[in-house]
């Protein structure tokens, strides 16, 4: 660099400088709003600051310690896992059977995307509310007058400790499940159709054309919707919180995620200290999450 | 380029430190005023007749004090305890503040709040003028805050539903017994045992948590809690008995559910229930709707005892108010906590005054609306609450407790009074 002539060399430095007095107002801007305060909750974590009292009392781990112990934290994270170990895998067998379908119905498209992608671009708070409800016993619940008029029993649906958690992802299911349909209908779109009928030729079914070739051929599809959807379904907070009475995530705990939780102890029992470090607990665990699947896709590349 | 890249990162570092200290800087700067006026910031809640009442209060009270002026601020319902706890690390805020009493503990442990002079507001004056239940708001002695206006509960009673179920429209229940035996009778089911009509509201997460809290376990004779309110004291026959009536409620007398129609209000609201239990405060919600024909009674009595629970927002001065501020302040939050201001706020808010001579005036006691509620003020509690959503939450995890996993009420009440105490003992520890 230090041989180019000098005139060369300044008009280099020049669009430098002005690149990066563009990107200066955002690095700004994000270690102001993000950055920051992430650093912050760490050193809040150790603290047993309750958002209304001037000084921060230092506590070294004892929050850490009292969560290890806190029932409601085990019970929140392991509602976590199931949103995302049962949310995950069927959004992504419902949107790919959807795209698979629609790109073989060939007639209509354009309608069933619309209709698949319109939940996808609602409002989670409309509908959720909507969605509540539809469960509702009789008289209010569309669900159970229908099982009612069928003659089978109500069912209690979000006030059953086993039934809620479902209902709550079925929601999420509905509303999600448009957005990897579009995105695998895109990538099924992808795949040169020289492919298929090369296989035809070798006499190939529509089995071996699925499994053989648009499964293969859309694993960077496949990626991309699960490492979004991971973070996504590990983020459930909207539908918990309005679907169920006062934010509560009921009954006893049984459908509130760890995001709610940690909400609901920082700006409603304003105990700071402890929810940011269930934060930090959370940032670790999804570090996780995303370094295993960053090293899963290169091994697999 | 190195030297670039080092100015740039330093120059990121030292906005985050100081970003705080700008913070505060244009916080302080809106603070001007004329120095003939002392200008004052009044905080509450949006709730149109409140502000719109403060409004008149505020010009009447401008009116006599030529030389004070009071700014009133209001904040969404849903925000307003976050968004004063969040102006509290920052020393900024109103000088007279709006606050639940059930919020007092927080905001007092914290120095938010400075006790009520002596001076305007001994504590003798308080406790001659205002009902008992204000004591709610006396920490260590002193009081911090005082109502303008306070809220009891009654029952009210669907009259068109009570004629079409073949009973006298004009005749409440007055015991538990016939509370019961009425909602019975007010109750429809399918074939299937589906409700189509329930008889009484079983929302804990209402008003119910008070009912059982404060009215049916001093109604079995218990106390919920120490004379101090450090103690949970219904880990007692009293409290396994009031509980036990409570599911039995739902469980056994089939008279109603929680969550029926989303939630009480609207269930009562639509004329699909019976009877309710509420505050003072919903005369306003029903009396909207031009096809709820309803009445008001105080609750129903239970073994000859009467017992009922009182809440309030209470008006306090902020530490940080001082000097000629403090001055204006004291004498505004006189002026809030008058005769003249109370008399409006029940006609307007349709709360009920807080001191009891005005409130025991015979016109208002014997109204048809707010007398029950009034007649209700002479024999209720201000549960002095720490954490107010976490006790509601605790009989709430007791009731599914029972009602979902079949646990034995005295385990439900056990463990409901271990969670409470826990709460309470993490306030009270260090005093």
């Amino acid at each position: 660099m230090n041989d180019l002539p000098a005139s060369r060399g300044s008009l280099e430095r020049t669009k430098r400088v002005w690149a990066y007095l563009f990107l200066i107002l955002p690095i700004i801007f994000y270690v102001l709003i993000r950055f920051y305060p992430t650093f912050y909750a760490f050193y809040l974590s150790l603290t047993n600051w309750d958002i209304v009292s001037k000084d921060k009392q230092f506590i070294g781990l004892e929050n850490y310690r009292n969560i290890m112990q806190d029932q409601v934290f085990w019970k929140t994270l392991s509602n976590t896992g199931k949103y995302v170990l049962f949310g995950l895998p069927v959004s992504l067998l419902l949107g790919f059977s959807l795209a698979y379908h629609i790109d073989k119905a060939g007639r209509g498209e354009g309608f069933f995307k619309a209709v698949y992608f319109i939940p996808y671009i609602t409002s989670m708070v409309a509908v959720a509310w909507v969605w509540r409800w539809l469960y509702q016993p009789a008289p209010i619940g569309v669900f159970n007058k229908i099982l009612i008029s069928i003659g089978l029993p109500q069912q209690q649906f979000l006030f059953s400790q086993s039934q809620a958690l479902f209902s709550i992802l079925a929601t999420t299911i509905w509303a999600d499940v448009g957005f990897q349909m579009i995105i695998f209908l895109a990538g099924i779109k992808g795949i040169s159709v020289q492919y298929y009928e090369a296989a035809e030729i070798d006499g190939a079914n529509s089995r071996d054309k699925l499994f053989r070739i648009t499964l293969p051929l859309l694993k960077p599809t496949i990626v991309f919707l699960i490492v979004t959807g991971t973070i996504r379904y590990l983020r459930i907070f909207t539908q918990v919180l309005n679907m169920t009475y006062q934010g509560e995530g009921g009954p006893l705990n049984s459908t509130k995620p760890l995001v709610l939780y940690i909400y609901n102890s920082a700006f409603r029992s304003f105990d700071m200290g402890y929810a940011s470090a269930m934060t930090v607990l959370l940032f670790l665990i999804i570090l996780l999450i995303t370094l295993i699947q960053l090293r899963v896709m290169k091994s697999e590349d | 380029m190195r030297t670039i890249k080092t100015v740039l990162i330093l120059a990121a570092v030292l906005l985050a430190v100081s970003a705080p200290v700008f913070a505060k800087g244009a916080q302080e700067s809106a603070a001007a005023a004329d120095p003939e006026v002392t200008e004052i910031v009044y905080w509450q809640y949006f709730y149109e007749t409140k502000k719109d009442t403060v409004d008149t209060l505020i010009e009447m009270f401008e009116a006599e004090n030529p030389d004070i002026r009071v700014v009133q601020q209001t904040f969404p319902y849903e925000q307003y305890n976050t968004k004063v706890a969040s102006s509290v690390p920052s020393g900024q805020g109103p000088n007279v503040i709006n606050l639940y009493y059930g919020w007092l503990p927080t905001y007092i442990d914290s120095g938010y709040l400075q006790p009520l002079p002596e001076s305007t507001f001994s504590n003798e004056r308080i406790e001659a003028e205002f009902f008992p239940l204000v004591g709610a708001a006396k920490f260590d002695g002193s009081y911090y805050a005082l109502p303008t206006a306070v809220r009891s509960l009654a029952l009210f009673w669907n009259k068109d539903l009570f004629e079409a179920a073949g009973l006298d429209p004009e005749t409440p229940p007055e015991t538990v017994e016939e509370l019961i035996e009425f909602a019975k009778i007010l109750t429809k089911t399918d074939k299937n045992g589906n409700y189509l009509q329930t008889g009484l509201t079983m929302e804990l997460r209402a008003q119910m948590h008070h009912w059982l809290r404060e009215v049916l376990i001093r109604q079995y004779g218990g106390a919920p809690y120490s004379a101090d309110s450090r103690e949970v004291t219904y880990d007692s026959q009293a409290g396994y008995d009031a509980f036990q009536f409570f599911t039995d409620l739902n469980s056994v007398e089939h008279i109603g559910m929680p969550n029926f129609m989303t939630d009480d209000v609207t269930a009562f609201s639509s004329g699909m229930m019976g009877m309710t239990m509420d505050g003072s405060f919903r005369l306003g919600t029903f009396d909207k709707l031009d096809t709820l024909n309803y009445g008001v009674t105080e609750l129903p009595s239970m073994n000859g005892v009467k017992s009922n629970f009182a809440s309030f927002w209470s008006n306090g001065i902020t530490s940080f108010t001082t000097g000629k501020e403090l001055e204006a302040s004291i004498k505004f939050l006189d002026y809030l906590t008058s005769d003249t201001a109370m008399s409006m706020w029940l006609e307007n808010v349709g709360e009920l005054p807080a001191k009891k001579a005005l409130a025991m005036k015979e016109e208002f006691k014997n109204d048809p609306k707010y007398g029950p509620f009034i007649r209700g003020l002479e024999y209720a509690t201000a549960t002095k609450f720490i954490d107010e959503n976490a006790q509601r939450m605790v009989w709430i995890d007791a009731y599914d407790q029972v009602l979902l996993n079949g646990m034995p009420v005295e385990d439900a009440v056990d463990q409901a009074a271990a969670a409470e105490q826990q709460v309470l003992d993490t306030y009270y520890k260090n005093r």
